[in-house]
Parts: structure tokens; C-alpha cells; sequence
């Protein structure tokens, strides 16, 4: 027998002992592991909405409930079409500052027979459009022609696949790379595919008219590029006072909103992940004292068989690292079996853009929780150890006679 | 190899009473020679197995030197002194210590493994066998009775073949067949060059004793 294995045939032959370490420290590796890919998900998701939007003003109805409504759609891909006259991107693009004015146009589909799925379509114009195109030019790189769609991430239809909508039959052409925002969930044309299904909605009762005097020419949304050396708050201004039934958002105050969540979720998952910690701390410093105190007459003979005190803390280390290391194991893919299967209902319940981090980087934070989890264990031993070593081996096997 | 107590004693203080302390070991000397058995006697309480843990560089004297040889135990570092105790010093606890986690082939080799790497299984079986414990090779320590866990620690002992063997009541568990078989194990130790030491109340022992001491109320006679 070697002096290593002594260790582990420890661990092995006291099982009740090592499991209660292993769920231990299992629970501090799943609340460090599953908390951190939840975090970095949101400031995932946040940082691809921001890289995606590239506007700094965008334009939408008043209807549309200032920019709340807009807000839903964009991260939770909340269904909605709003409408404003398309007049309005004639006076956006008059106002001094601005230097690109792009627009969108929005329509929601049915769960009815005419279509194949209730979907959010959006209609945007190839030529001045700087929001959808860059995104989609990464998967499809031609330009679409009428009735083709390119569909976000989460919709499902395989390219080559026909959509019914309002049963005109649109063939999608290519499928988008994910954002972990709500434009995942919809369906991109151009315009003039988007005025063959905004008739084909009319024909059956869907307006998405303003007004029934107002002409067919309505747009859902304005994405603003300001001109460089323009304030962009005055540019917000002067468009609002430009346009009529309108309203003007800068995008950095919505993203402000959204990133203040994420901020007030990150607060309170890194206060639970500490909380845990703690707590883990705590109990296993605990735990460890009594089983030392359940130990002291093993290691008293140990140490009377020639075993150095440096050896014995050691082998106390050793115990509970590789407890520690396995109950890491174990919390990083229970973890992982609570978070990836549910990234949904998680995107869901948090309302807030979600977007897994890369497998390198997930393979970091699995690595990190472990770190962490057996670096809370050693030190939650490495009292107990201490105590061990200064055991008087004498005094301890007197105490059983 | 000589093992040799200088004037070694033991004081505890008290945390209440008359005298603020008391001498488990009062001041003495004595030498362990190779090849012989040294046999001390006492009743409870007087101050054998202070004095055996003392002699063993398990418990520091309050006065005094212990030499193993030329060294004096209790001027080595921790980790030098657990080493020579591994090598040389061979004790048999009174208490039981046997570790549960393992079975009996794997308590007579665990003091084997601490440093070494020399395979001592065959000696392990030797000993088991001559202690008839080579049936619980693989038992562990629950399932052992007090005789046999005593056997075991005492063949632990044996088969590191320590040049000093100090055994605390080795016959305590054992019945009168297994008390002649232990005592002439550490006999015939003595006879291939140990210094043995045997702490008891049994005045049996004193038969296989080349010396014999007594101890009483923490002082040291000699027994003629």
C-alpha cells in the first residue's frame, strides 16, 4: 500500500462521510457555475443588442407606447405591429445631422389557417437599411428577392422551406445567426415583399393602416445614424419636433434600461453566489472540525507509526481536495443539466436578451467554478488540518484507555 | 542501537488545588540495551505510559534528554523525528490502534509505506501467520475481536523490525496461549538485536525480563 493511496481508501471506505462533502461542496460548485453562466449570458446577450442595433435614435409611433412596446419586442420578440406615416422618414432624413435614415416596417402574422406560424415579419429597404442587412448578409450574401425571407434562429423552418403568411407562400432563403434577443423569433424581407403581405393581411381583416384617410404608405420604425460632430440629443430633438405622432428614443437610453437590469440581476446573483459561498464555508469548515475531532485517534496513531505533522495536514488536503474536486465535478454538470436545457424559460422569466457564451468560454468558467470549489474546500479543511498536526498523539491515545 | 533516558521527567499543572503542579515522571534515568528485554512494572497511575511515550520522542519532557544512539530526540524538527521514530522506534499502544479504514494486511504494512518503498507483504504474511491473524488478512478492523486487534498492532510492529520495540500492556486482551506466543515474539526480537522495552502490570512478563524496573507514584526502582 502507498502512502498516497491512504487518502483515498479513506474517502472510499467512510462513503456516508464523503458524500455529505461531495454534496457540499456539489451545491457551492452549481451556484458559482450555474450563476456565472447565467450572468455571463445576459452580458452576452446585452453586448450583442448593442453591436445589432448600431443606431443611435430610433423612430416609433406614439402608439407604439413610446418605447416600452418597441422595448418587448426587441428582447422578449413580443408580437406587435404599429404603424406611422411613412412621411415621417422624408422628415427624419430632412433634419441637419442625420446622416442615414433607414426604416422598418412591422407585421404580425396569424395563428390561423392562412399562415404556417403566428410570427413577427419584418420589412426592411436593402438600400438604406444598416440594422438587418450586415447581419444578414453574414448567412445569405444575395440580395432577396420578392416573397424570399430570411428567418432568425429560433423560428423554425429550414431554409429552402415555404412560409405561409396570410397565404402568400414566402420561401426561406437563409436563417440568421443568433442574438439571444428577441429578433431571433422573427422573420426578415424587403419592403416590397412586405407590401404584397401587408394587402394580403387587409384582404383578410388585418389593417395596419394609421388611419382609414391615410395612404398605404405606413412604416413601423426610423433607425437614425447621426452625422459625426452632431450632439445626438439635439439631433433626438429637432426629429421629434420634425415628425408628427412620433417618438424619437436614443438607443443608449434604452439600452441604459436594459443594462440597469442586468446590472440589479448580476448584483443579486453574485450576492446568492456569495451568500452560498459563505455558507458553504462555513459548513464544511464545521463539517471538517468534527470529522477531525471523530479522526483524532487515527491520526494520533499515525503519528505515533513515524507520520510528520506536515504530512498528516497533507493528507487532511488531499482528503478534501479530492472531495471537493469531485463534488465540483458534480455541481458543474448538474449546473449544466439546470441551465442549458431551460435557456428559454431562463430568457423568458428574466425578460432581458440572453445569449449563451462561446464553449470556450463556458469550458473557463466550468474550469474557474472547480478552481473555486476546491480552493473553498482546502481552506475549509486547512484549519481542521492545522489542528490535526498540533494533535498530542500521547494524550489522544491515553484518552481510550 | 542504545536507547538512553537522562534525567527525563514529566510535570503537569494542575488547574486547581493545593500544589499548582504534579510529576506524572519524577527525575530518572535508564538505558534500553540491545538484545535485551526490559520489563517495568507499576500499577495504574504510575506514570508508565508517560514514561513510555516519553521514550518513544511521542511526548517532550519537561527535564531532560532522550538519545537514540548519539541523537537526542527532542532536538530534531518534526519531520526529522517522525522518521527516526518510523525507522527505529517500534511502539504497541496500550489503546487500540488499529485503523478502521483498513484491513489487517493493510495496518501491518501502513508504517512500511510511510517512507519506504521496500515490499514487506512477505514479512506482513510471516508475522500474521505467527500471530494466526493470516485468516483476517483481509478484515477490517470492526470485525476483529480485542486480542486480534492487539496481535495485528503488535505484528505492525514486528515487521518494520525496529532496532527498539516499546510495547504499552501488549498481553492486556490476549488470553494465557497468545500471551506466550507474544511474549516469545519479543523474546526472539531481543534475541536478534532489539531493545525491548515491555510497560505491564502483570508480573507474567517478568519471566522472559533480562531487566526489570518498577514504577511507582512516578519514581523509578530497579527489580532485583
Amino acid at each position: 500500500m502507498k502512502r498516497g493511496s491512504l487518502a483515498i481508501k479513506n474517502l472510499l471506505r467512510k462513503p456516508g462521510r464523503t458524500a455529505a462533502l461531495v454534496i457540499l461542496t456539489a451545491l457551492l460548485a452549481l451556484s458559482v457555475f450555474g450563476g456565472s453562466v447565467v450572468v455571463g449570458s445576459l452580458r452576452q446577450g446585452l453586448n450583442s443588442l448593442e453591436s445589432r442595433l448600431g443606431a443611435d435614435i430610433i423612430v416609433v409611433p406614439s402608439s407604439a407606447q413610446s418605447k416600452a412596446s418597441f422595448q418587448n419586442m426587441l428582447l422578449q420578440g413580443t408580437i406587435g405591429a404599429f404603424y406611422m406615416d411613412g412621411e415621417n422618414l422624408d422628415r427624419v432624413r430632412e433634419v441637419e445631422g442625420v446622416e442615414t435614415a433607414a426604416p422598418q416596417v412591422f407585421l404580425a402574422s396569424l395563428k390561423a389557417d392562412c399562415c404556417s406560424v403566428k410570427i413577427q415579419v419584418i420589412g426592411f429597404d436593402p438600400e438604406t437599411d444598416f440594422f438587418v442587412r450586415p447581419w444578414i448578409e453574414q448567412s445569405h450574401t444575395r440580395e432577396l428577392g420578392d416573397l424570399d425571407v430570411v428567418v432568425g434562429c429560433k423560428v423554425e423552418a429550414e431554409v429552402g422551406e415555404i412560409l405561409r403568411i396570410y397565404d402568400e407562400r414566402c420561401k426561406v432563403v437563409g436563417r440568421l445567426a443568433p442574438t439571444g434577443t428577441g429578433l431571433d423569433t422573427a422573420v426578415y424581407c424587403n419592403l416590397s415583399t412586405m407590401k404584397t403581405l401587408l394587402a394580403a393581411a387587409e384582404e383578410k381583416g388585418v389593417s395596419h393602416k394609421v388611419s382609414s384617410d391615410e395612404s398605404d404608405d405606413q412604416i413601423s420604425a426610423i433607425y437614425v445614424k447621426v452625422k459625426d460632430g452632431y450632439d445626438i440629443d439635439q439631433v433626438n430633438s429637432k426629429i421629434q419636433g420634425h415628425t408628427r405622432k412620433c417618438s424619437a428614443v436614443r438607443t443608449k437610453s434604452m439600452l441604459t434600461d436594459v443594462s440597469d437590469s442586468l446590472s440589479a440581476i448580476s448584483g443579486t446573483v453574485a450576492t446568492l453566489i456569495g451568500a452560498v459561498w459563505l455558507l458553504a464555508l462555513v459548513i464544511l469548515v464545521v463539517a471538517f472540525v468534527m470529522i477531525a475531532n471523530e479522526r483524532k485517534r487515527e491520526f494520533a496513531v499515525l503519528r505515533l507509526l513515524g507520520t510528520s505533522r506536515s504530512m498528516l495536514g497533507g493528507m487532511v488536503l488531499k482528503e478534501s481536495a479530492l472531495c471537493s474536486l469531485a463534488g465540483g465535478i458534480l455541481g458543474v454538470l448538474t449546473a449544466s443539466m439546470l441551465v442549458f436545457p431551460f435557456t428559454t424559460l431562463i430568457e423568458t422569466s428574466l425578460g432581458l436578451p440572453y445569449l449563451r457564451p462561446s464553449a470556450g468560454t463556458i469550458l473557463g468558467l466550468a474550469l474557474a467554478s472547480l478552481a473555486a470549489t476546491v480552493l473553498v474546500g482546502s481552506l475549509a479543511s486547512s484549519w481542521a488540518s492545522f489542528r490535526l498536526s498540533r494533535v498530542d498523539p500521547g494524550t489522544v491515545l491515553r484518552e481510550g484507555n | 542501537m542504545i536507547l538512553s533516558a537522562e534525567q527525563i521527567s514529566k510535570r503537569y499543572f494542575r488547574k486547581s488545588g493545593e500544589a499548582n503542579h504534579f510529576y506524572a515522571v519524577k527525575p530518572l534515568s535508564m538505558t534500553l540495551n540491545p538484545g535485551t528485554v526490559t520489563v517495568l512494572c507499576g500499577r495504574s497511575g504510575s506514570g508508565k505510559t508517560t514514561l513510555l511515550h516519553m521514550l518513544s520522542g511521542l511526548l517532550t519532557p519537561t527535564e531532560g534528554k532522550v538519545r537514540l544512539g548519539e541523537t537526542d530526540l527532542y532536538s530534531l524538527p518534526d519531520r526529522e523525528l517522525s522518521k527516526l521514530r518510523n525507522a527505529s522506534i517500534g511502539v504497541v499502544p496500550q489503546a487500540r490502534s488499529v485503523l478502521d479504514t483498513l484491513t489487517v494486511r493493510e495496518n501491518i504494512l501502513l508504517a512500511s509505506s510511510l517512507y519506504g518503498t521496500e515490499d514487506r507483504r512477505e514479512e506482513a504474511q510471516r508475522w500474521m501467520e505467527t500471530l494466526h491473524i493470516d485468516g483476517l488478512a483481509d478484515s477490517r478492523a470492526a470485525e476483529l475481536s480485542g486480542g486480534e486487534l492487539r496481535r495485528t498492532a503488535i505484528a505492525r510492529t514486528l515487521c518494520l523490525h525496529p532496532p527498539v520495540i516499546l510495547a504499552d500492556e501488549p498481553t492486556g486482551d490476549l488470553d494465557d496461549e497468545n500471551t506466550q506466543l507474544v511474549s516469545g515474539c519479543f523474546r526472539k526480537a531481543a534475541e536478534e538485536g532489539a531493545a525491548v522495552l515491555i510497560v505491564t502490570h502483570e508480573s507474567d512478563a517478568l519471566n522472559i525480563a533480562d531487566a526489570a524496573f518498577r514504577m511507582d507514584g512516578g519514581q523509578l526502582s530497579a527489580l532485583t
